[in-house]
């Protein structure tokens, strides 16, 4: 992939962003901010870079540290980089209470990369997060878009032997 | 006899749930015909709401027909139904199964909303982790936009009223009301200073009505059967059903919707009792926001507003986190501390320092390196964020923490004379 950035807000991101415009009254573009965000990091591998959030800000008429701002206070918005998988591991107390932790000590062990770190080989990453909103599945975790649940170590090993 | 999935769950056991066919040949949009044809009135619908005594699903309790009648539908200018689900709580999911299995009865349900408000345009803010429920609910949308149920002129009626979906990007903070607004805005999620409150001054500044998801998706089965019909499934001060989230040590965790005042127990035994043959310890029954009630008291109460205060603790969102007899209420606590440190927003003081403040020291105690004044350290710092915060989780950070001290403090003095767990053989 390519590391430069230049025009990065035109074809298909430009065209994404401007769904969500739309989505908001016209004089409140400031309102796609995040979606733009989530599209901008999506097509950049997974993190944003000061340049492109300065895009955004250009892009949506506000100052650069509006969106500085915005990018900073969510937890979803990374700002280094990511690997190809990003395993976002649920920290709170469900899945705590069914071994949560346990189960991501020996996924740090079985990938060799410590919460926070990018494999070797660029494939995975580990990110602790909050509450995911699935309790019910207990342990579980959230790969890209996808939620898996009812982790055990077998089922997690098996997910992650098939991604490719 | 406990009665089950009789209004947002009703559709769940059907093939495609979620379809708006299996909608509406269940009588489903039927209450919003009604509403646009004028044969229901705002007034009258808001008198219904009433009587069904339904209160906010969200956690807060607060009277839905008394929220909306704070809006002036006749008032010039645009106004806005906000859904809110932002779930986020630690233990509570229903509102992702609301819309994974019934996201027409909260289309629905808005733009009931809508109209009795006098909003001609509503957003439903999803937590951005939702990506699945999202494709769901913007599905409902485009079939309901479709079937002339959204749009301009609905079913000639000229009313118009749309739907739009905000995804938020990892913030539990968004799911109070006025942050909320602000993240829709593109702006940090950090709450409002209150008042104005949303009525007057809501979403761009316009007047607003916020209600949780399970609030809206309840509306028109309240409105097709009648607030009387609700209200009576429930108990006093409690109307109608209510969807509990059940996680921790349970042989079947899952959603289970039943009816305002449901014992416990019984609760609990639809999830399939405590797992591996454990008995009970501990219950949070509404969320990490409430307080921890040992399994004496959790087992005499039932499952509504009234009786779980009496037992010491609040219905919250409905999120029952069940612990076992070998869970280190210490380390329970530290987990829960973390949570809330690493949510608060920043913006006041005494949340943003004594969440952690209160982290560290759970941590120190944890690590076997507690000291003897910690504990009167953490009721201290609990004590300065509670009541001295703009919005609810600085209070909430401390509520579940102040009352495993006060009913396992054994176990908190363990570790700080002995440097372990009680449950620790060495």
């Amino acid at each position: 992939m390519s590391s430069s950035t230049e025009n990065f807000i035109q074809g298909e991101v430009k065209e994404r962003i401007d769904r969500w415009i739309a989505e908001y009254p016209e004089d409140q573009r400031q309102s796609a901010c995040m979606p733009a965000l989530r599209i901008v990091q999506e097509c950049h591998d997974g993190y944003l870079t000061t340049d492109l959030m300065d895009q955004v800000a250009e892009y949506l008429g506000m100052a650069p540290i509006a969106v500085y701002e915005v990018a900073t206070f969510y937890g979803n918005y990374n700002h280094q980089p990511v690997g190809k998988y990003q395993i976002n591991w649920c920290n709170s107390i469900s899945c705590y209470l069914r071994g949560g932790e346990e189960l991501r000590e020996k996924l740090e062990e079985k990938l060799g990369v410590k919460t926070g770190e990018v494999s070797a080989d660029g494939k995975f990453s580990i990110k602790k997060v909050e509450c995911l909103g699935a309790c019910g599945g207990a342990p579980i975790c959230k790969i890209g878009k996808d939620y898996h649940e009812n982790l055990t170590e077998e089922s997690l090993f098996k997910l992650l032997d098939e991604l490719e | 006899m406990v009665y089950q999935n009789e209004n947002c769950f009703r559709l769940n056991h059907l093939e495609n749930s979620w379809d708006i066919e299996t909608y509406v040949a269940n009588g489903g949009y039927e209450v919003w015909k009604k509403v646009v044809s004028g044969e229901l009135e705002p007034a009258d619908i808001i008198e219904e709401v009433k009587e069904s005594n339904i209160r906010g699903r969200g956690g807060a309790g607060f009277p839905t027909g008394l929220k909306w009648s704070f809006m002036n539908r006749e008032a010039p200018g645009q106004k806005y139904i906000v859904c809110n689900s932002d779930e986020g709580e630690p233990g509570t999911f229903k509102d992702r199964d609301i819309h994974r299995y019934n996201p027409h009865a909260l289309v629905e349900g808005m733009a009931i909303a809508g109209y009795v408000i006098g909003a001609s345009q509503g957003y439903n803010y999803i937590r951005g982790e939702f990506w699945e429920p999202y494709q769901v609910f913007k599905n409902a949308i485009n079939q309901a936009r479709e079937a002339g149920f959204l749009g301009k002129d609905i079913l000639g009626s000229g009313w118009d009223f749309d739907l739009h979906v905000h995804l938020g990007a990892g913030a539990y903070i968004c799911g109070e009301e006025t942050a909320l607004i602000e993240s829709i805005e593109g702006k940090k999620g950090q709450p409002r200073f209150k008042p104005p409150f949303p009525a007057s001054y809501g979403l761009y500044g316009k007047p607003t009505t916020i209600n949780n998801t399970e609030t809206l998706a309840s509306i028109p089965m309240i409105l097709a059967k009648g607030g009387k019909w609700f209200n009576d499934l429930g108990v006093k001060n409690a109307g109608g059903t209510k969807l509990y989230s059940v996680s921790g040590h349970v042989n079947n965790p899952g959603n289970f919707e039943v009816r305002m005042g449901t014992p416990f127990k019984d609760l609990l035994e639809l999830a399939g009792g405590i797992w591996k043959g454990r008995q009970l310890k501990a219950v949070i029954p509404g969320g990490a926001s409430t307080a921890v009630l040992p399994a004496e008291k959790a087992l005499e109460m039932n499952m509504d507003y009234d009786s779980i205060a009496k037992a010491g603790s609040f219905l919250g969102a409905g999120s029952v986190i069940i612990m076992d007899d070998q869970t280190d209420m210490v380390k329970a606590m530290k987990n829960l501390s973390h949570f809330y440190w690493d949510e608060s927003c920043g913006q006041c003081t005494p949340c943003r320092e004594g969440t952690g403040w209160l982290y560290r020291m759970l941590t120190r105690i944890v690590d076997g390196k507690g000291r003897p004044e910690d504990i009167a350290a953490l009721k201290d710092v609990s004590g300065k964020i509670m009541g001295n915060v703009i919005c609810g989780l600085g209070d909430a950070a401390t509520i579940a923490l102040t009352s495993a001290v006060e009913h396992f403090e054994h176990e908190f003095v363990h570790y700080i004379e002995h440097g372990c767990s009680i449950y620790d053989r060495t």
